[in-house]
C-alpha cells in the first residue's frame, strides 16, 4: 500500500492508502478530517470541495495519490481559529445555510469562485455554483453571502 | 472501486512502455470521467498511468494561424487563457462551459477527446475548426479522428501530446445542456476558416457530426437567417428522459443559429 | 412586515432575526453528521439489492461470499427471520368506503422469498471495510424468477395485472372517501358550469443532501443498544425498532440523531439499513456501519407525490364554487412505508377546499401498489397534492369564466372565521385577501399587461399565474389523529432545566435538520425568561437526554414543539414565583416576573432570575418541606387544532419559443404563518421550499421504466435537481393572523414554499402559452411540443 504524503491545512501530513482511496476518503477516514463530506456519486453535488494546490476540485473524483504532494486546503483550515473568513462569516450573517451539509463545499467552492472573480454579479455567482448543490436554501441566501463577502473582502 | 496498480511515469516514453506491460491499463489524465466510472464499477483497469508528471504535454502556444494546446491543459487554463481568447474566442467559451468550476480545474483536452464522450464538448470544437490531434507517433485531422460513440481513432497504446487549432476567422459555440447532468444535449461550433464553414454537432447524435447543408449555406452567407430553414433528421440522433430525437433536431438549428450570432 | 432579513431590529427576543447559534460549527466543517462517527471496532454493511422489479427469488448461495477477504457476515431474509424480527410497519389505518381495513402484505426487513422493486433489500455484507463488503455481495449467487411488473396505477389496477401481495388482491390497499357525496352530486346537477381537468402529480424523490446513515453498537456488558442514525425523529425510531420489529427492549435501545443533513420527510421513516445496523451489531458483537451511496437512495429513500387525479368544479351562473369532485389514484410503492397511507388520505383530502368557501366536497382516493418503492411523505406531503389540484382548476375555471384568476379567488375566498369545511377541517383563522393584495403588490400585476407586450416585442412568450394555497400543520391534536387512522398521538414535549448558575438547557422532542431550532427556541427562551441567548441551550435529537417526543415533520416544531416549550416555561415561572414569594417574604400572588427578574409589585424588592436559580438549588431561602428545591419542568403540549398557514404565489415566466426554455422572471412568495420568532430563518424556509416546488414543476421528475421496472432516473446524472441558475431571486413577504389556538399563535412555516409553488408555475407556463394544461415538471422539450402541436 503506497504511502500518500500531503500538506494539509498547513501541516504535512503522511498516512498508507489504497491506490483506489479518494483523497476525500483518505482526508475524512485516514486524517479525521470530516468536514468535508459526501452528497453523491456522480461527482456532481460538491458536497466534497477542496482546494489542491490553490484551485477547488471535488476531492471525490480525485484518487489521494493523485494529490501526493499536493498542498491542500479543507474547510477546517479556513478559519484562524474563531476567527472565520470572510466567507465563512457571510454565511452566518446572511443565513446562507441551513443544515449544513452542503456548506463546507459550497463555502469552498465560493473561496476559488472570489478568488478568480472578485466582484462578481449575482447571474455569475449562480453559474459558478453549477457543481454545487444545496436541497435547503434554494440557494437565495447562498448568493446574497457570496456577493457580501465580495464586497467585504 | 476496484484496486489497481498507479503509476506516474515521467516522459511519453515510460508511459507508453507501462501501456504496453499491463493487463488492461488506462491512461488517467483529468479523471473526470474515468474516475466516476470507476467508482460505479462500469471500469476495472489493471493499471492507472497518471499523465500529470509528464513532461511535454502542458502548454498553449500560439504561432501564426495556429493555436497548439497541450493535452493535459485543463479546461479552466483554456478558458482563462489571453492567448485562446484572443485567437479563438469561442474555443475558449467552449472550455469555459465545460462540467463546473471544479471540474474544469482538473479535466483536460486530451482526456476529453480521448473519451469521445457523445455529448462533450471539445469534439465539436475540434471537429468545426478542424483541429490537428498530435500523438506520440503521429497526426490525426479531426475528420478522421472521432470515429462515433467513445470511439477514436486513436490505438490501444497512443498517447495524443496536444491539438492544433487553425484560427478561425469567426466561430462561435453555442450549448443546450441536458438540465440534469449538464452535459451538452446539443452543442454546435460553427467555424469560418479561410473561406470555409465548419459546422459540427455534439449531444445530439451517437458522436459529433458535421451539417454539410448548414456549411454550404454559411459560406455564401454567414448569418443565422441563412441556416433558419436548415435541420437535420432526426432519425438516427439520441433520445433520453430529457429530449427525443425530434427534440434534438430542432435544437440543432435552433443552436446552430445561435453559435452563428455568437461568432458576428 | 418586510420579510427576508426583516424583524424588529432587536438582536433577540421573539421576532428578531437573531443569527443562528448552530452556524458555527457547520462553516467550519465541525458539523458532527452520522457519517463522521467512528466507533472502535467497526465494520461496514453493504446491501445487495434486487436489480428486479418483480421477481422470485428461488435460493440465495452466500458461501462464496462469506469466504471472501474481510467479510465478517453474510446475513439474509432468513437470518431476520430466525430471529423473531417483526417486519416493518405503517402506523396509520385507513379504512375503505365500506368500512374494511386497508389491506397490505408484509414488509420484511430483508426480502424473504419475493422482491418487490429495484433496490428491494436481497442480503447484507457486513466487512471489515466497505470495498471488501462490496467485493463480497459481488459473489452471492441470487437465483431469481423475474416475473412482470407494475409501475403505474392504472396498470397495477388493470385486470390480470401482476399482484403485490397476496393479501391484497387486484393491488388495491385502500379505496377510501371523504365528503358528502350526495350533496356534491347536487351540486353539480345544478350547476350553470363544470370545469374539469386530469392530470398527474408527479413522483419526486426527495434528495436531503446528506445521504442516509447508521452505525448500530451493542454493549455486551449492559445488553444496551445504541442506533445512530439520520433521522427526524429518533424517539418514533426508538418505539417503531423496539414496540413493533422487536430489534431490542425500548429501555436498552439508545437512538441519537446527530447533525442530520435535511430531511425533508425522507428521513422519519424507519427503513431497513438501520434495522440491520442495530440487530447485526447485537448479533457480531461490533459496530456495523452503513452509509447510503447517492444511488441508493435514489433506489431506496421513500419517494414522494405520484398521484394521477380527475376534478371536476361545479360553479354557479355567477362564478361561485358550488361543489368539488375528486378522483384521485396514489401510488404507494411496493410497501407500505411507515406514515405512506395518511399521506394521500388525511393529509391530502381534508385541503381540497382550499381557500374557498366550496359547500360541497367529495373526494375518493385509490390506494395503489405498485413495483416502485415506497412513496410517503417529502416536504408538504398530500397537501402540495391538493393545492395543485385545487389553484389548477381554480385557474383553468377563472380562465373558461373568462374572469380574472384574481378576481374570480376573491369571490370565493373564506372571509368568515371559524369556518368548517366539508372536508373535516375547520380553519380558526386566515386573511386571503391579505396575502393575495400584497403577493400582486409585489410582482406588480398591474404592470403585467405591459411586460407581456415588452416580451412578445421580444419574440418571448410571458405568462403569469397564481397559487393561493392552504395547508394544515402543527400535526397533530392526538384525539382528532387517533380517530383518523394515526397510531400514535402527535403531541410534544418539552423540558426546561434551569441550572444553579441561571443557565438553561431545553430538551425537546423536536429534531433540528437545517430548520435553526437551536436558534429559534432559545430565543422562546430568552425572551421569557429575559436571560441572554448564549445562556440557552436546546438539546435535542437523543432518546437518552430526551424523554420522549414525536420529531420534526409536518411543518409542527413551531407551532407544537415550542408550544411545549412555552408550557415548561409557564411552570418554571410559576415555581420562580413561589420560591421568589419565600425570598421576598411577600404574598405569591403579589410577585411578578418580567426583565428576568421576580419582584414584589409596587415595591423595588425583586431577586433575579439566576439568583433565584441558585436558592432554588441551595434551598435556603424558602422551605424545602413546602417547595421542591431546583427549577425543573417538563411539558407535554398537545393541540387542540391543526394550525393553518395561508399564502399567495405568484410566478411569471417569460418562454423562449424556439428551444422551450422556460425562465422565471419574477416569483413572490406571500405567506401568513401566524406569529413569526425568527424573520429570517422563516424567510430561508419558504426560499427553500419554493426551490423544490419549482423543482416539481420544472425539473424534477422520477421515470421507471414501464415495462422493467427500473428507475431511469436513478442518479443526479438523469435526475435534475435545482442548481443555483435554475432559480431566481426569490421576493418573500408576510401577512399575520396568529394561530388562534397555541399559546404562541405560530402556523408554521417549513412546508409552504413546496405546497405553493408548482400550480403558480404551472399556471404561468399554461398562460404563457395560452393551454389548459401541461404535464409537470415543464421540461422545454414538452413547452415546445406544446408550441409546436
Amino acid at each position: 500500500m503506497p504511502t500518500v504524503t500531503m500538506t494539509v491545512n498547513g501541516k504535512q501530513r503522511s498516512a498508507e492508502a489504497e491506490t483506489r482511496t479518494l483523497l476525500v476518503s483518505f482526508l475524512r477516514e485516514q486524517l479525521g478530517l470530516t468536514g468535508t463530506h459526501v452528497g453523491c456519486d456522480t461527482s456532481q453535488c460538491g458536497a466534497c470541495v477542496v482546494h489542491v494546490d490553490g484551485v477547488a476540485v471535488k476531492s471525490c473524483t480525485l484518487l489521494a495519490v493523485q494529490a501526493d504532494g499536493a498542498e491542500v486546503t479543507t474547510i477546517e483550515g479556513l478559519a484562524k481559529g474563531r476567527e472565520l473568513h470572510p466567507i465563512q462569516a457571510a454565511f452566518k450573517e446572511h443565513h446562507g445555510l441551513q443544515c449544513g451539509f452542503c456548506t463546507p463545499g459550497m463555502i469552498m467552492t465560493a473561496v476559488d469562485m472570489l478568488r478568480r472573480i472578485p466582484e462578481p454579479d449575482e447571474p455569475t455567482i449562480r453559474a459558478e455554483l453549477e457543481g454545487n448543490f444545496c436541497r435547503c436554501t434554494g440557494y437565495h441566501n447562498i448568493v446574497k453571502a457570496i456577493k457580501a463577502a465580495s464586497e467585504a473582502m | 472501486m476496484y484496486e489497481f496498480d498507479y503509476h506516474t511515469p515521467q516522459t511519453i516514453d515510460d508511459a507508453r512502455a507501462l501501456l504496453s506491460g499491463r493487463d488492461d491499463p488506462k491512461l488517467l489524465a483529468g479523471g473526470q470521467t474515468l474516475l466516476p466510472t470507476m467508482k460505479q464499477r462500469l471500469a476495472a483497469p489493471s493499471d492507472l498511468i497518471d499523465l500529470r508528471k509528464v513532461t511535454g504535454l502542458d502548454g498553449i502556444t500560439g504561432a501564426g494561424d495556429t493555436l497548439r494546446i497541450g493535452a493535459m491543459v485543463r479546461h479552466a487554463a483554456v478558458a482563462a487563457s489571453d492567448e485562446v481568447r484572443q485567437a479563438i474566442p469561442a474555443l475558449a467559451a467552449l472550455a469555459g462551459g465545460i462540467g463546473d468550476p471544479l471540474v474544469r480545474h482538473r479535466g483536460t483536452l486530451g482526456g476529453s477527446i480521448a473519451n469521445n464522450d457523445p455529448s462533450a464538448d471539445y469534439p465539436a470544437g475540434c471537429l468545426a475548426l478542424a483541429a490537428t490531434i498530435s500523438t506520440d507517433r503521429r497526426e490525426i485531422g479531426a475528420d478522421e479522428f472521432f470515429l462515433g460513440m467513445f470511439e477514436t481513432a486513436l490505438e490501444e497504446d497512443e498517447i495524443i501530446t496536444g491539438v492544433a487549432f487553425p484560427v478561425p476567422r469567426k466561430a462561435g459555440y453555442a450549448k443546450f445542456p441536458n438540465p440534469a447532468s449538464r452535459y451538452a444535449m446539443v452543442g454546435v461550433f460553427v467555424a469560418q476558416t479561410g473561406n470555409a464553414v465548419r459546422v459540427a454537432v455534439t449531444g445530439a447524435g451517437p458522436g459529433v457530426f458535421r451539417v454539410p447543408a448548414m456549411e454550404t449555406a454559411l459560406a455564401s452567407d454567414f448569418s443565422a437567417q441563412a441556416i433558419a430553414d436548415i435541420s437535420v433528421p432526426s432519425d438516427g440522433l439520441l433520445e433520453d428522459l430529457h429530449g427525443s430525437a425530434e427534440y434534438r433536431a430542432n435544437l440543432v438549428t435552433v443552436m446552430a443559429k445561435r453559435a452563428v450570432q455568437s461568432a458576428l | 412586515m418586510p420579510a427576508d432579513k426583516g424583524g424588529n431590529g432587536a438582536q433577540s427576543g421573539i421576532g428578531a432575526a437573531v443569527r443562528r447559534k448552530e452556524d458555527f460549527r457547520f462553516i467550519t466543517g465541525a458539523g458532527r453528521y452520522t457519517d463522521d462517527i467512528t466507533l472502535p471496532g467497526q465494520s461496514y454493511a453493504y446491501f445487495l439489492r434486487s436489480p428486479y422489479a418483480h421477481a422470485q427469488i428461488a435460493a440465495i448461495d452466500i458461501a462464496a461470499a462469506e469466504a471472501s477477504p474481510g467479510v465478517v457476515a453474510v446475513f439474509t431474509g432468513k437470518d431476520v427471520a430466525a430471529d423473531g424480527l417483526g417486519g416493518l410497519i405503517c402506523g396509520w389505518m385507513i379504512h375503505s368506503k365500506d368500512g374494511s381495513e386497508m389491506r397490505t402484505g408484509a414488509h420484511p426487513v430483508l426480502a424473504l422469498d419475493r422482491v418487490r422493486y429495484v433496490g428491494d433489500h436481497v442480503a447484507v455484507v457486513i466487512a471489515e471495510s466497505l470495498a471488501e463488503a462490496k467485493a463480497g455481495a459481488e459473489l452471492i449467487d441470487v437465483d431469481y424468477e423475474e416475473y412482470d411488473a407494475v409501475v403505474g396505477v392504472e396498470a397495477a389496477l388493470a385486470e390480470n395485472a401482476p399482484q403485490l401481495h397476496d393479501e391484497v388482491p387486484g393491488n388495491l390497499c385502500f379505496a377510501w372517501e371523504l365528503g358528502d357525496k350526495a350533496a356534491t352530486e347536487a351540486a353539480f346537477d345544478r350547476a350553470a358550469r363544470r370545469v374539469t381537468l386530469t392530470f398527474a402529480n408527479n413522483r419526486l424523490i426527495p434528495n436531503a443532501m446528506e445521504p442516509r446513515a447508521a452505525i448500530g453498537d451493542y454493549d455486551r456488558g449492559t445488553g444496551d443498544y445504541t442506533l445512530y442514525t439520520t433521522s427526524q425523529n429518533p424517539h418514533v425510531a426508538r418505539l417503531v425498532l423496539s414496540a413493533f420489529v422487536g430489534v431490542a427492549p425500548e429501555h436498552k435501545l439508545r437512538v441519537i440523531a446527530p447533525d442530520v443533513g435535511g430531511g425533508f420527510g425522507s428521513k422519519i421513516f424507519i427503513y431497513a439499513e438501520e434495522t440491520v445496523c442495530v440487530w447485526a451489531a447485537a448479533k457480531l458483537r461490533r459496530p456495523v456501519k452503513w452509509t447510503a451511496e447517492r444511488n441508493e437512495s435514489f433506489l431506496s429513500d421513500a419517494h414522494g407525490r405520484d398521484h394521477v387525479s380527475h376534478a371536476e368544479l361545479a360553479l354557479d351562473a355567477d362564478g361561485r364554487m358550488l361543489g368539488l369532485r375528486v378522483h384521485t389514484r396514489a401510488n404507494l410503492g411496493a410497501y407500505l412505508s411507515t406514515f405512506a397511507s395518511s399521506v394521500p388520505t388525511y393529509l391530502y383530502g381534508t385541503l381540497l377546499s382550499g381557500q374557498y368557501d366550496i359547500p360541497a366536497i367529495y373526494v375518493e382516493v385509490d390506494g395503489v401498489f405498485t413495483h416502485t418503492a415506497p412513496v410517503d411523505a417529502y416536504r408538504g406531503a398530500g397537501r402540495p397534492e391538493a393545492t395543485y389540484l385545487v389553484e389548477r382548476i381554480v385557474e383553468t375555471a377563472a380562465r373558461e369564466l373568462d374572469m380574472d384568476p384574481v378576481e374570480f379567488r376573491r369571490r370565493n375566498f373564506i372571509r368568515e372565521f371559524p369556518h368548517q369545511t366539508p372536508v373535516i377541517m375547520n380553519y380558526d383563522i386566515g386573511d386571503y385577501d391579505a396575502s393575495l393584495n400584497e403577493a400582486c403588490r409585489l410582482v406588480d400585476y398591474a404592470g403585467f399587461a405591459d411586460r407581456r407586450a415588452a416580451s412578445e416585442a421580444r419574440g418571448r412568450k410571458r405568462g403569469i399565474g397564481f397559487s393561493a394555497y392552504i395547508e394544515a400543520c402543527g400535526i397533530a391534536p392526538s384525539q382528532a389523529v387517533g380517530s383518523l387512522g394515526a397510531g400514535v398521538g402527535l403531541w410534544e414535549s418539552a423540558e426546561v432545566r434551569v441550572n444553579p448558575t441561571g443557565s438553561v438547557e431545553v430538551l425537546t422532542g423536536s429534531h433540528s435538520h437545517g430548520q435553526g431550532h437551536e436558534t429559534t427556541f432559545a430565543q422562546l427562551v430568552s425572551d421569557q425568561l429575559g436571560i441572554p441567548i448564549e445562556n440557552v441551550e436546546v438539546v435535542h435529537g437523543d432518546t437518552d437526554k430526551v424523554q420522549f417526543g414525536m420529531g420534526t415533520y409536518g411543518s409542527r416544531s413551531g407551532a407544537v414543539g415550542m408550544s411545549a416549550i412555552q408550557l415548561a416555561l409557564d411552570k418554571v415561572i410559576a415555581k420562580g414565583r413561589r420560591i421568589a414569594a419565600h425570598l421576598l417574604e411577600a404574598g405569591e400572588e403579589d410577585i411578578t416576573f418580567d426583565g428576568g427578574s421576580f419582584q414584589v409589585a409596587g415595591t423595588d424588592r425583586a431577586v433575579p432570575f439566576a439568583d433565584l436559580a441558585l436558592q432554588a438549588y441551595t434551598g435556603h431561602g424558602f422551605p424545602t418541606n413546602e417547595i421542591e428545591p431546583g427549577l425543573k419542568e417538563s411539558a407535554f403540549y398537545d393541540p387542540v387544532n391543526f394550525t393553518f398557514p395561508a399564502g399567495c404565489h405568484i410566478a411569471e415566466v417569460e418562454i423562449d419559443p424556439e428551444t422551450g426554455v422556460t425562465h422565471i422572471e419574477n416569483f413572490v412568495a406571500v405567506d401568513d404563518f401566524g406569529t413569526i420568532i425568527n424573520p429570517m430563518i422563516v424567510a430561508g424556509q419558504v426560499h427553500g421550499g419554493v426551490a423544490q416546488g419549482i423543482g416539481q414543476a420544472m425539473l424534477e421528475n422520477c421515470a421507471y421504466d414501464p415495462e422493467s421496472g427500473q428507475l431511469l432516473s436513478g442518479s443526479f446524472m438523469d435526475y435534475c435537481m435545482p442548481r443555483a441558475d435554475d432559480l431566481p431571486e426569490f421576493v418573500v413577504g408576510m401577512t399575520e393572523t396568529p394561530c388562534t389556538t397555541n399559546p404562541l399563535g405560530i402556523k408554521g412555516c417549513g412546508e409552504a414554499g413546496a405546497i405553493g409553488a408548482p400550480a403558480a408555475i404551472v399556471n404561468a407556463v399554461t398562460d404563457a402559452l395560452g393551454i389548459r394544461d401541461i404535464a409537470m415538471p415543464v421540461t422545454p422539450e414538452r413547452v415546445w411540443r406544446a408550441i409546436n402541436s
